[in-house]
């Protein structure tokens, strides 16, 4: 691989783990100081390598840097401490000593105390998955503002905010307590189920910045798989939903960005493979005797990878979105446990049961309305779709309603 | 709240007709979380009940003169006794002669309900 090529590749899976590592090692009241050694590691790596060539082991180079750069920091630190608190340093002779500890273990337990103290309740979710995007997925600002719709003004002041609430609020870089691990795995996992939404229904145009969130969020639920401790039947659960709905990721929008809606899907884009890990997991999952909504929501995704319309596929859809909605509401279950209705009942039946849901100033609202009036009465199926049209958010959004309207 | 009252389904009808019976009771509660208006929800079997009564005497069986007694109940958040009524007009059980839906508010618990 050439310089150009390979720095882009190896920042984008050293830059995580030596960030992690060295926040490890310093504190999280430090995790800036971590950021800019990582940094100026790789702005070295580029000054270097492009003068004197590729070092023969790349990874090696980054992590030797890293570590001197860490070194250097703190006798710069150890020397303004003795200056102006006026003492002789005691551990001098420690900084002189430090070993960095590159391993691969102590890299993946790094980054997965990463990930819980990130995960901390109190930051709020956006800022965690920032944190997350940033720290351990090594995200430039640019992609996590384009990743949120946003700018980078504001990632950037959320991110100092929650840094500087971890460093008040001293969280700690380190695993959980045996009782408390499960609490906080919860919130592990929702974080992950966010960031991975936040790849699979962004409306972010830049695909591949998507499809990147979307593996980073697996990339992290596996490391959690891997250890031990946090190989639990939720995070199995959340690992096969994840497989199965990024298996649809090809088949979901065509060329232009415009959403292909699932029953005019092309099943020959759908991951093979992604959807037998994803049973391979969701059967890792069934262990236990609790059931955690990544649980149903794993099982609704099988059923939507067998794509025969069959009436037991619907029912068995249909029960799982009841049993979803009695566990935790929200409107885009509601939504889609209506659709599933009018596949078991009819949509009379379905119609009935959409009106009742109070969700007026939700454009998939309408849009199901358009869907379901149609064939019955196409004139209240076009005026549902320009409700919709009214309420759409993008101009691909618009597009894939637009054809809906033109259809009729 | 609302109370399910009604006979035990297992003794009248078959497997089949039991098991159709809870899908349409899942398909209505499902409709109610729908409208995110379900809090909570249990069904009581029949099966090995006991009734306690006074001076410690228990006996099997939750029934006294009456074969309807409560086989489960669910809470929702309404607004009104009346859009409570509304949800109870679609209970499944209401299918059974006799059967009925009682719909109760639930004290608050502040001493003033």
């Amino acid at each position: 691989m050439e310089t150009q090529q390979l720095i882009p590749h190896l920042f984008r899976t050293e830059y995580r783990k030596i960030t992690a590592v060295l926040c490890k090692l310093f504190g999280i009241e430090h995790i800036e100081i971590a950021e800019d050694i990582a940094s100026e590691t790789f702005l070295a790596a580029v000054e270097t390598w492009s003068y004197k060539g590729l070092p023969p082991n790349p990874t090696a180079w980054l992590y030797a840097v890293a570590k001197n750069k860490a070194k250097n920091h703190l006798t710069h630190y150890s020397i303004f401490n003795d200056k102006v608190a006026g003492r002789i340093s005691e551990d001098d002779s420690l900084i002189s000593e430090i070993e960095i500890d590159w391993s691969e273990h102590h890299i993946t337990d790094s980054q997965l105390q990463m990930l819980f103290a990130i995960c901390h309740p109190v930051i709020s979710p956006e800022s965690q998955i920032g944190l997350a995007l940033r720290i351990l997925c090594g995200f430039g600002i640019d992609e996590i503002a384009d990743a949120f719709l946003t700018n980078k003004d504001l990632i950037n002041k959320r991110l100092f905010r929650a840094k500087e609430k971890l460093r008040l609020e001293k969280v700690p870089i380190e695993f959980p307590g045996a009782t408390e691990i499960d609490n906080r795995l919860q919130n592990v996992a929702t974080t992950l189920y966010l960031l991975f939404n936040e790849g699979y229904y962004s409306e972010s145009k830049d695909a591949v910045v998507r499809k990147d969130l979307c593996l980073e969020a697996m990339r992290l639920t596996y490391l959690l798989i891997e250890n031990e401790q946090t190989n639990q039947p939720s995070i199995n659960a959340l690992m096969a939903l994840m497989c199965f709905y990024s298996s649809r990721f090809e088949a979901r929008k065509n060329e232009n960005g415009e959403m292909i809606l699932y029953h005019e899907q092309d099943e020959n884009l759908w991951n093979a493979e992604l959807i037998s890990r994803g049973m391979h997991f969701l059967s890792n999952a069934a262990t236990g005797d609790q059931i955690s909504k990544y649980h149903i929501e794993a099982s609704i995704a099988y059923w939507h990878t067998i794509k025969a319309d069959t009436p037991e596929k619907w029912e068995r859809i249909l029960q799982l979105f009841n049993q979803l909605l009695y566990m935790e509401y929200s409107p885009i279950a509601a939504l889609n446990r209506t659709y599933a209705l009018s596949k078991v009942h009819g949509k009379a039946a379905a119609i009935e049961e959409a009106e009742k849901l109070d969700l007026k100033d939700n454009r998939f609202y309408f849009a199901l309305l358009g869907e379901l009036y149609k064939d019955i009465d196409n004139f209240k199926s076009k005026m549902n779709f320009h409700r919709a049209l009214a309420l759409a958010k993008t101009q691909t959004d618009r597009q894939t309603i637009q054809k809906q309207i033109d259809k009729l | 709240m609302l109370i399910f009252r009604h006979e035990d389904g297992g003794k009248i009808a078959s497997p089949e007709q039991m098991q159709i019976w809870m899908k349409q009771t899942m398909d209505w509660i499902g409709g109610i979380a729908a409208q995110n208006k379900f809090t909570v929800g249990n069904g009581l079997p029949f099966d090995d009940s006991r009734v306690v009564w006074h001076n410690n005497v228990v006996t099997n069986g939750p029934f006294g003169d009456i074969k309807e007694t409560i086989g489960g109940y669910i809470i929702v958040k309404a607004e009104s006794v009346e859009e409570a009524v509304e949800f109870a007009k679609g209970c499944p059980v209401l299918q059974g002669d006799g059967n009925s839906v009682e719909v109760r508010k639930i004290a608050r618990g502040d001493g003033t309900h």
